[in-house]
């Protein structure tokens, strides 16, 4: 009994990597823990579209789309457990969605050879591809976000904001570190006051953060957050009554979950994006057809057409484009993961391509280049509709102050060429 | 029939004292060093190591270091992830500073640093004990989680806050950073938990351990046949935050390569490493092994045999995994109080007598 356990569970541990499949794509998601309010519509809108594609289309180029799912719980510890059985399986594309687990993939996944897209979060100067040869953060990054919200604070002020009290409520973690060194350059520049409120993880105890904002009284306040500290921090924020229109979250702050929590009194709140927002397109009509009503939703199947949901969409459709891409360049279809990153760095996205792939108006034209990894930067701001229950559009797509950003980025990745010795450049 | 003293004849008061003094337990170990340090490696792929065995490992020295503290010295410990945090930090800033000097130092310096760090977060065991102890340590895990956050020094100033660490070798082999082989890092931990455990092994049957569990059973009573509390507490403190800061360290430079303090050595941490303690058995070495197999490896298992044989949602297999593994450490701690190591123990004395019972 004991022996036949043994060689069970030894069966068990070696059966990790399932068959090899024609076009492998992992999907490490978090379906569980304090930030699977987020989490769980981002996996499924990037495992819809690929069900859709499989179903439709027949997969990409004819060959048939395998998605590895794998639970992180947004834990690194798990993310490395989750790399390592899903590389074995020759997945072509590495989409974390957590910063922390990007910067552990950062290093392995280039010395393995397989690309990471970190798309609007992870490392901002892994923009810089000369440095960061495998890493991709396309269409856009935090410092881009951060400049986005500080332009939008201009627009709405006249252009002058200087002397206005701006908060940074983050999480303390790399993620919400990570603008800070940007907002103190901008402020530099435009003169307004920045202080730092940190919120350690998970982030359900704010009080003395919100204590101290009502006590300071910023003028405007923008947020890093992610997870449960999204929903407390708004209801926070509701409890000091603290006009919503001054608050900015970032675009991993802005999804329907939320802000529900904190029901009416959450109109107003606003957030970034860099993708459009709602279900009004005619690829969502196939969305319903051929995966909905074909039960092969993933998930509960009720987070369609929210936020997060249309980026794990975004996500799998800039992953499918660049396949698409990298199939053209190659010849194949069979591709492999270093054929999959030479897809990303010549991926160019525009409107007639969206238009065809019935997401029109979805995001920004842009072209990815070995010297340009991060895209141009464009950000839009939306605003929280509480009656109407939805997300809105309230500005054109702005792009990020480059003067500013991009020296930041060239001293940034520099620093890390130099400390693991990379030469930059292009091959 | 096997399992036995008898026949096996000891000559010398060595051969009497030593650790395994039973043949087939002596063989059974020599056969586990052997396979551990020339079959695994030569087997060993990325998965196996860094899904498998190198938290194993890891997890083992944290889980001997705790031991000693809890389990031999009966001092209670809620600071092993801030420990562990020291010991990568201090790791980190010897590992940047002085690049010239190999890993394997480093490793054992920054289990020093620990030591030290321990050993100021032990003085208040002079005077308070039990739970109020570990309350007392619990200020060392938040206070040392903070402040590696706070102070831009211990991470050199990168703007994310996070610690990555930088290619390392030893005799001109990688063993941290990107380009490592399996088998490299996996012997790298395999030679440090050989050294631990044979160290732990070796204090606690001494003088140190009678100390430290005279200390342990009644304090008072050691004090009056000359146990001096000061010296046998604080030196618990001192030998398990080396072991504890040397796994921290292996845990940041070798297994994940970049942490982030409140992530990765969070409140979390220590109640993990102590569970792994109380489930494998306290006072025993062979039971923080176990304790760190059952935590590390069920999970796993769990997971590769749900999602990747039975093809379950990940979503069902992670709560179910937590729910299985609650529930065994519930039945295994009902079933056997005193751990794993205890389990073992129970099988040890029937192997003995097996086949003819009385």
């Amino acid at each position: 009994m004991k022996m036949k356990l043994i060689t069970a569970a030894v069966a068990a541990l070696v059966a990790a990597s399932p068959a090899m499949a024609d076009l492998t794509f992992s999907s490490l998601s978090y379906r569980t823990g304090p930030y699977a309010a987020n989490g769980i519509p981002f996996a499924d809108g990037y495992a819809d579209y690929f069900t859709l594609l499989n179903e439709r289309d027949g997969g990409i180029g004819g060959e048939k789309i395998n998605l590895v799912e794998c639970e992180t719980g947004y834990n690194t510890e798990k993310g490395v457990e989750c790399y390592e059985s899903t590389k074995g399986s020759g997945a072509l594309v590495y989409q974390p969605l957590s910063t922390g687990i990007t910067y552990q993939l950062i290093p392995k996944a280039t010395a393995d050879g397989i690309p990471v897209h970190s798309m609007g979060y992870g490392r901002t100067s892994a923009k810089n591809g000369k440095v960061f040869s495998n890493i991709f953060n396309y269409p856009a990054n935090y410092w881009d976000g951060a400049s986005v919200a500080i332009k939008h604070l201009l627009d709405i002020n006249g252009g002058d904001i200087s002397g206005k009290k701006i908060a940074l409520v983050y999480h303390n973690s790399a993620y919400g570190k990570e603008p800070i060194r940007t907002l103190e350059e901008l402020s530099k520049k435009h003169g307004y006051d920045l202080s730092l409120l940190p919120v350690d993880h998970p982030g359900q105890e704010q009080k003395s953060q919100w204590l101290q904002i009502r006590r300071e009284r910023p003028d405007y306040v923008i947020m890093w957050g992610w997870g449960v500290m999204n929903q407390v921090a708004i209801q926070e924020a509701v409890n000091i009554r603290f006009p919503m229109e001054n608050f900015i979250g970032i675009w991993w702050s802005g999804s329907e979950n939320d802000v529900k929590p904190a029901g009416e009194a959450a109109d107003g709140y606003k957030a970034l994006t860099f993708h459009n927002v709602g279900s009004d397109y005619p690829l969502y009509e196939d969305i319903q057809d051929y995966v909905v009503d074909a039960g092969l939703a993933a998930g509960a199947g009720d987070q369609i057409g929210t936020v997060l949901y249309n980026r794990g969409l975004y996500a799998a459709m800039l992953a499918a484009e660049a396949a698409k891409t990298a199939q053209k360049i190659h010849g194949t279809s069979a591709i492999t993961p270093a054929m999959m990153r030479d897809g990303m760095e010549n991926l160019e996205m525009t409107e007639g391509k969206m238009t065809a792939l019935g997401l029109p108006n979805f995001g920004p034209s842009f072209k990815v280049s070995c010297e340009n990894h991060g895209g141009d930067g464009f950000g839009a701001v939306t605003q929280w509709d509480a009656k109407a229950g939805e997300w809105k559009m309230i500005t054109d797509y702005m792009q990020s102050d480059q003067d500013v950003l991009a020296p930041l980025v060239a001293a940034d990745s520099e620093a890390y060429a130099k400390e693991n010795n990379i030469t930059p450049g292009c091959n | 029939m096997f399992y036995r003293e008898a026949g096996d004849f000891k000559t010398s008061y060595v051969d009497d004292n030593q650790t395994f003094p039973i043949k087939f337990d002596r063989y059974r170990y020599y056969f586990v060093l052997f396979f551990a340090f020339l079959i695994v490696p030569v087997v060993i792929n990325d998965y196996w190591v860094n899904a498998v065995f190198m938290p194993f490992l890891i997890y083992s020295i944290a889980a001997i270091g705790l031991n000693i503290l809890v389990g031999y010295c009966g001092q209670v410990s809620l600071g092993t992830g801030g420990f562990m945090a020291v010991g990568a930090y201090a790791c980190y800033k010897l590992m940047t500073s002085f690049p010239e000097v190999s890993i394997f130092f480093h490793v054992l310096l920054a289990g020093g640093v620990t030591a030290l760090v321990g050993v100021a977060f032990g003085l208040p065991s002079l005077r308070i004990k039990g739970f109020y102890l570990a309350v007392a340590t619990l200020a060392a895990q938040f206070f040392l989680v903070w402040l590696f956050n706070k102070v831009p020094w211990f991470y050199n100033h990168s703007a994310s806050g996070q610690i990555s660490a930088p290619e390392r070798t030893v005799f001109g082999i990688a063993v941290t950073g990107p380009h490592t082989s399996a088998w490299a890092t996996y012997l790298f931990c395999l030679v440090f938990v050989t050294i631990c455990a044979l160290l732990a092994r070796n204090l606690t049957r001494g003088m140190q351990g009678r100390k430290w569990m005279a200390i342990r059973d009644m304090d008072i009573a050691a004090e009056i046949i000359g146990v001096d509390p000061l010296k046998s507490k604080l030196s618990a403190f001192a030998v398990s935050s080396f072991f504890i800061g040397v796994s921290g360290a292996l845990f940041f430079s070798v297994y994940l390569g970049a942490v982030e303090v409140g992530e990765a050595f969070g409140i979390n941490k220590s109640f993990l490493i102590l569970f792994m303690v109380i489930i494998g058995g306290l006072g025993s070495i062979f039971g923080s092994f176990a304790g760190a197999a059952f935590l590390v490896l069920l999970p796993v298992l769990l997971k590769n045999v749900l999602v990747g044989m039975l093809g379950w949602p990940t979503d069902l297999a992670a709560h179910l995994e937590f729910m299985i593994v609650g529930a065994m450490i519930i039945i295994f701690l009902i079933a056997e109080p005193h751990g794993l190591a205890q389990l073992w123990r129970v099988a040890k004395e029937k192997l003995r007598l097996w086949p003819f019972p009385h």
